[in-house]
């Protein structure tokens, strides 16, 4: 078996066939993690570069670590500004780290559709981690691998994605992988936060928190990105946590049990309440042993390929 | 020197002009006789036009010739080349240029450079200082300069209350405010809002970004009796108030793009930033309303925004790169294609809003066919088909989403100011 494409882009139309061997791949890779030696030798020989524009600690160092117990060789490229404003364009820095012979390439960059870009003018696999406010597969695939680590299964789950669904790559990709797999999926947000034709893409907009909490089996609660532009689509945080946060009381009201998942890092006493966050509904941490093992999958299925 | 056309199809709509098989006779670039002149001329060059149509010279309303401040990207001769080799005798260019068109020396600096041009170029210039929105340009010494309208292109004119003063201060010199409507508070994103910007994650620029600068725009022409000119209507909301308008009588009058009616922004999905517009590309139903309008006389005239961009600009990350396209080589093109072939338009309503009535709407005079008058007109094969070449374009730049493309219909030659463009060259006449 082998992936339909060469990069991972996205997850919209990624066939629901390559979703399925990426989370299978990570099963093996993630029992891996839990040996002495976490360490195989299956992409020795590989060179990848981890191309960052924007920052970003935990997804770098899940993309860094899954290489290295890929034993590829893999080398940091963190720009933290854009190549306009650096002088050097962005097709003569990835030509430039092309001639160094490299085989992956994966990018983060806060202008969406930069990896499609690199796709035509590279030769290397592309690996998206994260284009503006488009898609962060690898984050999505994660968390499905999670919820299905936990269920069992994916189909015909009910997953609610909530916060700011508009300026969210995490909103999106899980939306495509997903309904891709067969989930029904929802969204819940303050409605300036959900974007205007949503539901052509088969997804339910939940306006109140307490019926997202009723009819859904999992909770992926965003980031509400205060460093971002989001502040401005609501009156205030407080206003937000207090009719959009996930608190224990809430939770205890709608006497649910539910899964809580959380891409990281946690605004605590906003989206989560601290109590939810360290709470026995979330998986939070168990997403982040699960990234790296998503990820090695991705690296393996993509540096294997040829 | 002297010049036979022969076998010449003319067509002029206002002049009420029908005609086959007539000959045109020029002589110093001056209409001398048209009729059937099989013999009796002594022309230095004989040209069998077999048939294809002479019409009016095109005038495209809305260019940007770059120049002063991007020499790299386009000049006003290179822009002047496009325009012609696109079958356009005349274009107004738009002030957007480093230093803006907000002064007499800056019209008289781009007039002389295109002084010896077969091209007539008439500057547009800022209607405030520095395309700022704050302080008026000096109308009344543009005017005199030679500048044929106003506007902020590339913004909607800032304030209602300096667009108010705009329209009654350009209203002394009957020149229109042509309006770049956009809700700057509304836009800043880099697509039009559809479930395509959701897909592509890019931020979007909703259509009413577009309808409430139109409706702002209309009212206020209709309060201070001035004339306001709607530059490249994209919505299909803008359209129909556009259409109220005019009925009520207000004089507002608007021109479209051939890639508003003819593209959506479904190309968008691979991130062309050839594709990258403003007003960007909009959808299937604003281009049917769009072509409602044209056919109903809403709208007025096709201009095509013609907006050269260095190949390292538009080779980058879609949000950062420049908007627009180069427009003057295909615009005659897909206005055939798109309009005539489609049977949208008539040949003579196509005459009206690729010639007569942007002339009409700055104030120009419509070339005719008569003995004794400028010659100033384009030919065109409507039947012949070409596909489009950007690295045989005669702008400086090549940004077009166009290239390769299929297309029915083209310019085949111009003549103007005392010069003929036929067969690729310039010939003085």
């Amino acid at each position: 078996m082998s992936l339909s494409s060469r990069h991972l882009l996205g997850l919209q139309g990624v066939p629901k066939e390559d979703i399925q061997l990426i989370l299978d791949t990570a099963s093996t890779f993630r029992e891996i993690l839990e040996r002495p030696i976490k360490r195989v030798p299956t992409l020795q020989g590989k060179t990848i570069v981890n191309l960052f524009y924007e920052n970003s600690t935990r997804t770098r160092i899940s993309f860094e670590l899954a290489e290295k117990r890929l034993s590829a060789d893999s080398v940091n490229f963190s720009v933290g500004q854009s190549s306009v404003s650096k002088g050097e364009t962005l097709k003569d820095t990835i030509k430039n780290i092309e001639a160094m012979k490299v085989d992956i390439v994966v990018v983060r960059h806060s202008a969406a559709g930069v990896p499609n870009f690199l796709s035509r003018i590279c030769s290397s696999n592309i690996i998206n981690a994260g284009d503006g406010i488009h898609e962060h597969p690898t984050q999505a695939l994660l968390d499905m691998y999670s919820i299905r680590e936990k269920f069992g299964k994916l189909a015909g789950l009910k997953v609610c994605i909530v916060g700011d669904v508009a300026h969210s790559r995490v909103a999106l990709s899980n939306i495509f992988g997903l309904k891709t797999i067969g989930a029904q999926v929802s969204v819940c947000s303050p409605s300036t936060m959900i974007p205007k034709f949503i539901e052509e893409l088969g997804v339910n907009v939940i306006q109140n928190i307490d019926e997202a909490i009723q009819e859904n089996d999992v909770l992926n609660v965003l980031r509400i990105q205060l460093e971002r532009k989001a502040r401005e689509y609501f009156p205030s945080i407080r206003e937000y946590a207090n009719y959009f946060g996930i608190t224990q009381e809430r939770l205890d009201k709608n006497g649910k049990d539910i899964l809580i998942l959380h891409p990281g890092p946690i605004n605590r006493g906003v989206e989560l309440s601290s109590e939810v966050a360290d709470g026995l509904n979330q998986i939070i941490l168990q997403q982040v042993t699960n990234g790296v093992a998503v990820r090695m999958a991705v690296l393996y299925l993509l540096g294997t390929l040829n | 020197m002297k010049i036979l056309l022969t076998n010449c199809s003319i067509l002029h709509p206002e002049q009420k002009l029908n005609e086959k098989n007539k000959d045109i006779f020029i002589e110093d670039g001056i209409i001398r006789q048209i009729g059937n002149l099989t013999s009796g001329t002594s022309a230095d060059r004989i040209i069998d036009l077999k048939g294809n149509y002479v019409v009016p010279g095109f005038f495209d309303m809305h260019v940007h010739l770059r120049e002063p401040g991007r020499e790299d990207e386009e000049t006003v001769t290179s822009g002047c080349n496009s325009a012609a080799f696109g079958g356009f005798t005349g274009v107004a260019c738009m002030p957007n240029t480093e230093p803006a068109i907000d002064s007499a020396e800056v019209v008289k600096f781009i007039k002389a450079k295109a002084a010896n041009h077969l091209v007539d170029v008439f500057p547009i210039a800022a209607a405030t200082l520095g395309r700022k929105g704050e302080v008026l340009s000096p109308i009344a010494e543009l005017w005199e300069a030679g500048v044929v309208g106003f506007s902020d292109d590339g913004t909607a004119i800032k304030t209602s209350s300096i667009l108010k003063r705009a329209l009654e201060y350009s209203q002394m010199y009957d020149l229109p405010i042509i309006e770049h409507c956009e809700d700057e508070s509304l836009s800043g994103g880099a697509m039009n809002e559809s479930i395509n910007s959701t897909l592509l994650g890019l931020a979007p620029i909703p259509s009413i970004a577009e309808d409430l600068i139109v409706m702002r725009d209309i009212i206020l022409a209709e309060y201070t009796k001035s004339k306001i000119h709607i530059a490249h209507i994209s919505t299909k909301k803008a359209v129909k108030l556009v259409r109220e308008a005019k009925a009520k009588g207000i004089h507002v009058t608007a021109e479209v793009t051939p890639h508003h009616f003819t593209l959506t922004d479904d190309l968008l999905k691979t991130y062309d930033t050839n594709c990258k517009m403003s007003p960007p590309l909009r959808t299937q139903a604003d281009i049917d309303e769009i072509i409602l309008g044209l056919r109903d006389g809403t709208i007025d005239c096709i201009a095509c925004d013609h907006a050269p961009h260095s190949l390292e600009e538009k080779e980058a990350e879609f949000e950062y790169a420049p908007n627009g396209i180069v427009g003057l080589e295909t615009s005659v093109g897909l206005s055939l294609s798109e309009l005539l072939h489609k049977k949208i338009l008539s040949l003579e309503q196509l005459l009206e809003k690729l010639s007569i009535n942007p002339r009409k709407i700055l104030n120009l005079s419509i070339p005719q066919f008569k003995e004794g008058e400028i010659a100033n007109f384009t030919m065109l094969d409507i039947d012949e088909v070409w596909t489009v070449d950007i690295s045989k374009f005669k702008s400086k730049s090549k940004n077009s989403p166009f290239d390769k493309r299929l297309l029915t219909g083209k310019a085949i030659g111009i003549v103007n100011n005392k010069k003929l463009l036929f067969g690729g060259e310039f010939i003085d006449l």
